[in-house]
């Protein structure tokens, strides 16, 4: 079907001018453009143009055509079709002759002449404008999928945890167009251990923003709740209200306790988890509806202890549901199998994306983004942990009352506790400054400055890292935001001269990390134990 | 475990007034700091030099204090200048960007003969 292309229609738009009753007679003719007329693209109008052989006369035009009347009731009189290889691609639109005099065959054949002439030069601007607008929307996706990239980086954890006695691997693969794929590992009280694996419905840069907001909700909720059921409810009531159309996330949340190898888990409409046993594969099934659909939704928690040996893997679906070029899918039952064949996590992934790649083939564009996460519970006997920092130990956990001043009690035992590990004077220094402010912190806001109430101080080290952990029975008490002191205010009266600590310690450590439950506030200082090349001076 | 307890001594070098800073600079320090800031500068010198060589720890409620004492003294256009610092607080000082404000020095008389704060 042949269509009136919109600059034509836009032409067409332009509304009639009126000259003024008081105007000159002597001032020069006014142009009189028609009113707009619409032509829809099946409107039989359209055919008979596009197979007209010069101008058309509307009058003596016999057509049930709504467009036809359109342009009668414009005070349209001629019609010359300006044609291109056999395309319609716009219309020569006249009124009556000023003369009031009928159109002659010498002006027919001028117009004709004319139409002849100009439609391949329309044509060719047409085409320019078509083509400089293709490029303007290339860029436009192009810009929007980097936005989508580092909108989805910024978001996948820097390292795997470093647990004693287990082994994590993970892989995250993004589509060319992004998708909204997302994992995760959040330290829990007690030393547990929450793993994220999750999709957005949708991609591109709305898939990531919607990525970035559940990441952030479960890194906040996460800590306070524990229980996956809970966590779950608590994000899907959450995101419910500022999910956009048409969008939701799948996500399987887990909790793992690593000294029993308890994993506590449940799931928002994602791929159910495998694990690789002694026995062969199981699967972690819960149900739950996909986070955002709908409000005050409750997730089956289900709880399985990992057996040493175990492997689990969690998978996004870019690996089950990629296609070969026969539209035959990868399967479940496949990545089940696999999983059942590898003996550690890594293998196990380097292994399923080969098959993936050989399945596919090699010039087959990946479909949607593929995240692999896998947790190992080591076999007994088996290798120690290769992590960067080695095998955590304890070096102190002491608990100082609180009261003002104690700060100094903390400082100087864990002064005492790192003596052997070869801090250089100016770190030691600044990991005792962070110290007594987070003690400080705990006693005065944490604690209240009510001696019954303890602080716990704990300092573990391995072999790259000591990590100070201050806990106060401050509950759900969330740390502010650390900001940047204005001094100049201070100094000018305007702000209180107070408001030092949160930026004296996140500036004397590597890494300050807090954690909250209902009861109790962990606030952690990690130190590395050598400067780092490019670190500060 | 109580600490150093906070002393300020005051005494004048050359027309500036000098406060001696002794054990830790902390909450318990308020009244004391603010007296000796008092002595310091009832001659109305228009510098006055912080001590800081006799000084083992300042938490950030001292540097609170101290942020206090500067802006006092820039209020009645006094200059304060520090000399004795060590290494470590010398960098807290350029974190909290108090050294901006603060001339910091090596050793009394370069603090007090100093035209140009550093």
């Amino acid at each position: 079907m042949t269509t009136i292309p919109s600059n034509l229609r836009r032409v067409l738009r332009r509304e009639p001018r009126v000259r003024p009753s008081t105007e000159p007679v002597a001032a020069p003719p006014e142009r009189v453009e028609a009113p707009p007329v619409e032509i829809a693209p099946n409107d039989p109008l359209v055919a008979y143009f596009s197979g007209a052989t010069g101008a058309v006369d509307i009058g003596a035009l016999q057509l049930d055509s709504p467009a036809l009347e359109g342009l009668r009731e414009a005070g349209i009189k001629l019609v010359v079709p300006l044609v291109s290889q056999g395309e319609l691609i716009g219309l020569l639109n006249l009124g009556p002759r000023r003369s009031e005099q009928e159109y002659s065959a010498d002006d027919r054949k001028l117009l004709n002449d004319l139409a002849g002439h100009a439609a391949p030069a329309v044509r060719v601007a047409q085409l320019v404008r078509e083509q400089e607008a293709e490029v303007r929307q290339r860029e436009r996706i192009e810009q929007e999928l980097r936005v989508a990239q580092l909108i989805q980086q910024q978001f996948l954890p820097e390292e795997l945890p470093n647990l004693s006695g287990w082994e994590f691997a993970a892989f995250y693969g993004p589509a060319r167009e992004v998708g909204g794929d997302f994992y995760d590992f959040i330290k829990l009280p007690e030393g547990q251990l929450g793993i994220v694996v999750g999709d957005v419905t949708d991609k591109g840069v709305p898939a990531a923003l919607v990525m970035a907001t559940t990441h952030s909700i479960l890194r906040a909720e996460a800590p306070r709740l524990i229980a996956p059921s809970e966590v779950l409810t608590r994000v899907n009531n959450l995101l419910v209200d500022e999910m956009p159309a048409h969008m939701f996330v799948t996500c399987l949340y887990a909790v793992l306790n690593p000294e029993t190898g308890q994993l506590r888990y449940a799931n928002a409409g994602h791929n159910v988890p495998y694990v690789s046993t002694e026995g062969g594969v199981t699967e972690l099934r819960a149900t739950g509806m996909p986070l955002g659909l709908l409000p005050e939704m409750e997730y089956e928690e289900k709880e399985a202890t990992l057996a040493p040996g175990d492997t689990v893997l969690l998978h996004s679906d870019g690996l089950a549901e990629a296609h070969n070029t026969r539209r035959e899918m990868f399967g479940f039952p496949r990545v089940a199998s696999l999983t059942g064949e590898a003996s550690d996590g890594e293998v196990l992934i380097d292994r399923l994306l080969k098959e993936l790649q050989d399945f596919v083939g090699p010039d087959v564009e990946q479909e949607d983004d593929i995240t692999l996460v896998t947790l190992g519970r080591r076999a007994a006997g088996g290798p120690p942990a290769e992590a960067p920092g080695g095998a955590e130990r304890q070096l102190a956990a002491f608990e100082v009352a609180s009261e003002p001043g104690n700060e100094r009690m903390a400082i100087d035992q864990v002064a005492e506790a790192v003596a052997g590990l070869g801090l250089d004077g100016p770190r030691l220094e600044r990991l005792k400054t962070a110290v007594g402010e987070a003690t400080m912190n705990a006693i005065e806001h944490g604690n209240g400055n009510r001696p019954e109430l303890p602080v716990a101080v704990s300092v573990v080290a391995d072999d790259t890292d000591v990590t100070v952990r201050i806990t106060d029975q401050g509950g759900e008490r969330a740390l502010p935001e650390v900001e940047t002191p204005d001094l100049e205010a201070k100094l000018a009266g305007l702000q209180t001269p107070r408001g030092w600590g949160l930026f004296l310690i996140q500036n004397m450590v590597d890494r300050l990390e807090t954690t909250v439950d209902q009861h109790h506030h962990t606030i952690e200082l990690t130190m590395h134990l050598k400067e780092a090349p490019d670190a500060r001076s | 475990m109580p600490g150093a307890e906070f002393g300020a001594d005051v005494r004048s070098h050359d027309s500036t007034g000098v406060i001696d800073l002794h054990g830790e600079i902390n909450l318990g320090a308020d009244q004391a700091l603010g007296a000796a800031y008092e002595r310091a500068v009832q001659d109305d010198p228009s510098t006055v030099v912080l001590n800081f060589a006799d000084v083992d720890y300042i938490n950030s409620t001292g540097i609170a204090l101290i942020v206090g004492l500067l802006a006092r003294a820039r209020k009645e256009h006094r200059t304060v200048r520090a000399f004795g610092l060590s290494e470590h607080y010398r960098q807290i000082f350029a974190i909290t960007r108090l050294s901006d404000f603060m001339g910091i020095y090596a050793d009394e008389d370069s603090a007090v003969t100093a035209t140009v704060s550093t």
